[in-house]
C-alpha cells in the first residue's frame, strides 16, 4: 500500500553518516523499473497511438490514414451512450462499493475470533476466477431456468428478468461487480483499520465518544489515504471493467450496458477494426490516467501527508 | 499501489498492440511449416474432429508429408487465424466461412487458388452441389472446398405443444402471426429466442429480406453499394420483426436468454415455447440435451413461412451454406495441402463419415445414404430443401465484412429490445457500413 503510516522517525545513525550516504540514489536505481515499464507501459501505448492514425484489419500490414479514426470516434454512435454506461457505471460501482468496503473493512479489523471466521468467508469471491463469476451469476439470474424461476414458482408472480431489461441490466452489472470486488478493498481497509493507533482509541474513550462518534472523527479520517487508494482503484478499475460484462450480458440488452472497453474489444478483436480500436484504447488511456490525476490532486494524496502529524 | 494499477490498466488496454506487434514485425513472410508437415487449422468439434482424423492417418500412410491438425474454439479461432495469416506461424490449410471472411485473407493475397488443383481431378468439382460451391468462388477462382455439412436455419416446433393446442405449423407469415396470438392466449410464449445474441435475431431480419425483397438485395450489401442498406425491402423486414416482438412473439424474457448454453433449445424442449427458429445443428442439440424429445418424435420442423406479396422465392434458404477448407498461399508444401483437399473432401469414406455423424453434406446423390442415416428424416428434409433451393444465402454476419458484421449484431439487437425503430435500424447501418 502507498499509504504511508507516519514518517519514519530520523535515525541518528544515518544523520552522522558520510554526505555520500545523504545524496539521493543514483539514475542507476532507475533502469530496472524504468526499461520495465518503458517495455510494458509506453511502448505499447505509442503503438496504439501509431495504430489509431492507420487503417489496419490485423492483415498485412497497416495503412496511413491521418485522423481518419478519430473523425469516425466522433460519428461513432455507439460512442456517446458508450461514454454515458461507462460513467454511470463507474460512479454506482464506487458510491456502492466504498461505503460497503469500508464499513466491512473496518469491523473485521477487530480482534475478535467470529470476525476473522465471517472475514475469511467474504474474502472468497477474490479467490473466484472472474470468468467463473460471471458465468455463475448469469446462470443464477436467469429467468427461466434461474432463481427468478424457482421464486416466480413458489409465489405465483411473473419470473424477474433481471439481465434482458434494458432499465434494470447496469444495476445487476453493479451489483454482480460489487460482490466481485468489494472483498478486495474490505482486504485493503482492513489493513489500514489495523494500523490505527489504539492510543487514538482510548484517547476519544476518555473524552467520552461513542462508537459512531469515534468512527466519525477518529477512524474515518485515519482512512483518509486508503479510501483516495481503493478510490483510485475502483475508478479506474472500472474503467477497465470488460469480461464480466462481456460474459454476463455481452453488452445487451441493445447497448446497456455497453461500456468503451467492450466497445473496444469488439471493434477490434470482432470486427477487425484495429485502427478505430486503437483509438478507443488511447482514449480510455487519456480519460484513466487524468482521472486518478484529478482524484489524487482533488485529496491533496500527492502531497503524502501524514495523518499522523505531531502525534 | 498506484503504480502496479497504472500497469495492470494498460497492459489490458494495450493487448490489441501486443497482438499487432507479433504480426506487424513478420507481415511479409509466407508460412514456414517446411519439415514440420502441413499444418491443419479447424474448430473443435467432438464429433468431425475424428471422422477428419481417419482421413488424414490415412492420407499420412501414403504420403511423405504428413498432415498435422490443430484444433480451436470459435471465437478464439477467429482472432488466431486473423493474427497468424502472413506471418511465419501460418497454417497450410485452414477452416473458414466462405464468404466476406475468406475474401479478406484472398484480398490479402493470403490464398491460393484451387483451380489447377481441381483440374486435375475434375469429378471433386462435380461432385459438391454449386449453389454451396459457390460460397468459396471470388473473382472468378476456388479458394476453398466444402469441408463440413450444409446448416439451413429452419422452424422448429414442439409437436406436443401445437397438437394440445390444434395448430399446424405455419407455412406463411399471416399464418405465423396468428399462431403467436394462440399460443400467447394459452400462456405459451409462442417463439424461443436467445436474444443475448444477435445472430439469432439476425436469421428473421435474413429470412424477411430474402422474402421480401430477394436475394439481389443482400449481394449489393456484400458488394458495399452504396446506399444498399436503405433498400426498402430491409426497412420492410425490420419492421416485420418488430411487429413479431410488439406481438410479444418472444415473450419478456428473451434479452436474457443465452444460445451458448442452449438455454432456447432448452424452452422448446419443455414446452415453454412452441417454437425456435434456428439453424439445423438445433437437431443435433436437442439429440444430445433432450434425447426423450427428438425420439418421443415431438420434435417438428418446416422451412421459414413466406411473405405473401413478397419478391423473393419461398423456396431460398437462409443459413451457412457449409465451411470451407482453403490453402494458405506461400507455404512449402502448399501443392501437397491443396492436393489432400480435393482427395479427401468429396472422398466416398469422408461424405460416408460425415453422414454418419449425422451432417449432411453437400454433394450431390447422398439422398439415398442419408434415407439410410440414423436421422433419416431430418437428413433427407434439409437435403431436399437446400437442392431445391434456388439461392442459399450466406447469413449475414458471415457474409458482410467483419466490422459491418459486427454493426450488425449490435443494431439488430438495438431493434429487438426496441432501442431503435425500423427507420432507425436503417440509418444505423447505413452509417455503418460506409
Amino acid at each position: 500500500m502507498t499509504v504511508r503510516v507516519g514518517a519514519p522517525p530520523a535515525r541518528p545513525a544515518v544523520a552522522a553518516g558520510t554526505a555520500a550516504r545523504q545524496r539521493p540514489p543514483g539514475v542507476g536505481w532507475l533502469v530496472p523499473a524504468g526499461v520495465l515499464f518503458a517495455v510494458f507501459g509506453l511502448l505499447p501505448i505509442a503503438i496504439v497511438a501509431y495504430l489509431s492514425l492507420t487503417s489496419w484489419n490485423g492483415l498485412g500490414s497497416p495503412h496511413w490514414a491521418g485522423l481518419a479514426n478519430w473523425r469516425g470516434l466522433a460519428h461513432d454512435p455507439e460512442i456517446p451512450p458508450g461514454i454515458r454506461t461507462t460513467l454511470l457505471l463507474t460512479v454506482l460501482s464506487w458510491a456502492v462499493q466504498t461505503p460497503l468496503a469500508l464499513l466491512l473493512g473496518v469491523w473485521s479489523a477487530g480482534p475478535q475470533r467470529n470476525r476473522a471466521v465471517l472475514s475469511a468467508l467474504f474474502f472468497l469471491p477474490l479467490l473466484l476466477s472472474l470468468a467463473a463469476i460471471a458465468l455463475s451469476w448469469q446462470a443464477l439470474l436467469d429467468p427461466n431456468f434461474g432463481l427468478p424461476a424457482s421464486l416466480a414458482r413458489l409465489t405465483h408472480t411473473p419470473a424477474a428478468n433481471l439481465l434482458g431489461d434494458a432499465d434494470r441490466a447496469l444495476y445487476v452489472v453493479v451489483a454482480v461487480l460489487a460482490w466481485q470486488w468489494v472483498p478486495f478493498h474490505t482486504l485493503i481497509y482492513q489493513g489500514a483499520a489495523r494500523q490505527i493507533p489504539q492510543t487514538l482509541y482510548e484517547a476519544a474513550e476518555l473524552d467520552g465518544a461513542g462508537r459512531v462518534r469515534q468512527f466519525v472523527s477518529v477512524t474515518l479520517p485515519q482512512l483518509r489515504h486508503t479510501v483516495v487508494a481503493s478510490s483510485v482503484l475502483m475508478v479506474v478499475g472500472s474503467l477497465t471493467y470488460f469480461e464480466t460484462i462481456l460474459l454476463l450480458t455481452g453488452g445487451g440488452p441493445g447497448d446497456a450496458t455497453e461500456v468503451l472497453p467492450l466497445h473496444m474489444y469488439r471493434t477490434g478483436f470482432v470486427g477487425f477494426d484495429m485502427g478505430a480500436a486503437s483509438a478507443i484504447a488511447l482514449l480510455l488511456v487519456v480519460v484513466g490516467a487524468g482521472l486518478s490525476v484529478a482524484i489524487v490532486r482533488a485529496t491533496g494524496f500527492a502531497r503524502m501527508d501524514s495523518e499522523r502529524e505531531g502525534m | 499501489m498506484p503504480s502496479h494499477l497504472t500497469r495492470r490498466s494498460l497492459l489490458g488496454l494495450t493487448g490489441a498492440a501486443a497482438a499487432a506487434m507479433a504480426t506487424g514485425a513478420c507481415g511479409t513472410a509466407g508460412p514456414a511449416s517446411g519439415g514440420s508437415g502441413i499444418q491443419l487449422w479447424v474448430l473443435q468439434s467432438d464429433t468431425e474432429n475424428p471422422v477428419l482424423r481417419k482421413r488424414i492417418d490415412a492420407f499420412n500412410r501414403s504420403s511423405s508429408v504428413h498432415v498435422e491438425m490443430t484444433t480451436y474454439v470459435n471465437d478464439p479461432y477467429k482472432q488466431k487465424l486473423q493474427v497468424a495469416m502472413g506471418s511465419p506461424n501460418a497454417p497450410d490449410i485452414f477452416f473458414n466461412w466462405g464468404g466476406g471472411n475468406l475474401a479478406q485473407f484472398v484480398d490479402a493475397d493470403q490464398v491460393r487458388p484451387l483451380d489447377s488443383a481441381l483440374a486435375d481431378h475434375p469429378d471433386v468439382a462435380q461432385a459438391f452441389l454449386p449453389s454451396v460451391l459457390a460460397g468459396a468462388k471470388l473473382a472468378g477462382h476456388q479458394y476453398g472446398l466444402p469441408m463440413s455439412g450444409m446448416q439451413p436455419e429452419l422452424l422448429f416446433y414442439n409437436k406436443k405443444v401445437f397438437a394440445a393446442a390444434g395448430a399446424k405449423p405455419p407455412t406463411t407469415y399471416p399464418e405465423l402471426l396468428k399462431l403467436v396470438d394462440l399460443f400467447r392466449r394459452k400462456g405459451i410464449t409462442p417463439i424461443a429466442l436467445a436474444g443475448q445474441q444477435g445472430w439469432t435475431e439476425l436469421i428473421y431480419l435474413m429470412y424477411f429480406t430474402d422474402r421480401i425483397g430477394g436475394p439481389q438485395v443482400v449481394a449489393d450489401l456484400v458488394a458495399k453499394k452504396p446506399g444498399a442498406w436503405r433498400h426498402p425491402a430491409i426497412k420492410a423486414a425490420a419492421q416485420h420483426c418488430l411487429d413479431l416482438v410488439r406481438r410479444g412473439a418472444f415473450g419478456s424474457n428473451y434479452p436474457s436468454v443465452n444460445a451458448d448454453n442452449k438455454g432456447a433449445s432448452m424452452l422448446l424442449a419443455t414446452g415453454k415455447c412452441a417454437m425456435h427458429v434456428m439453424g439445423s445443428w438445433e437437431y443435433q442439440n436437442q439429440v444430445s440435451s433432450s434425447p426423450d424429445f427428438v425420439h418421443g418424435d415431438q420434435l417438428g420442423w418446416v422451412a421459414f413461412p413466406a411473405v405473401p406479396g413478397g419478391k423473393g422465392d419461398p423456396a431460398d434458404v437462409v443459413g451457412v451454406p457449409t465451411n470451407y477448407f482453403s490453402v494458405a498461399d506461400g507455404g512449402a508444401h502448399a501443392k501437397q495441402a491443396a492436393d489432400f483437399l480435393v482427395r479427401t473432401l468429396a472422398s466416398d469414406a469422408y461424405v460416408t463419415g460425415m453422414i454418419g455423424i449425422g451432417e449432411i453434406p453437400p454433394v450431390r446423390g447422398i439422398k439415398p445414404k442419408l434415407a439410410a442415416s440414423d436421422a433419416a428424416d431430418f437428413a433427407t428434409f434439409c437435403y431436399d430443401l437446400v437442392s431445391a433451393a434456388p439461392h442459399f444465402q450466406l447469413a449475414w454476419d458471415q457474409a458482410l465484412s467483419p466490422s459491418v458484421g459486427v454493426a450488425v449484431n449490435t443494431n439488430i439487437q438495438k431493434l429487438f429490445v426496441k432501442q431503435l425503430d425500423a427507420a432507425g435500424f436503417v440509418a444505423a447501418m447505413d452509417r455503418a457500413a460506409r
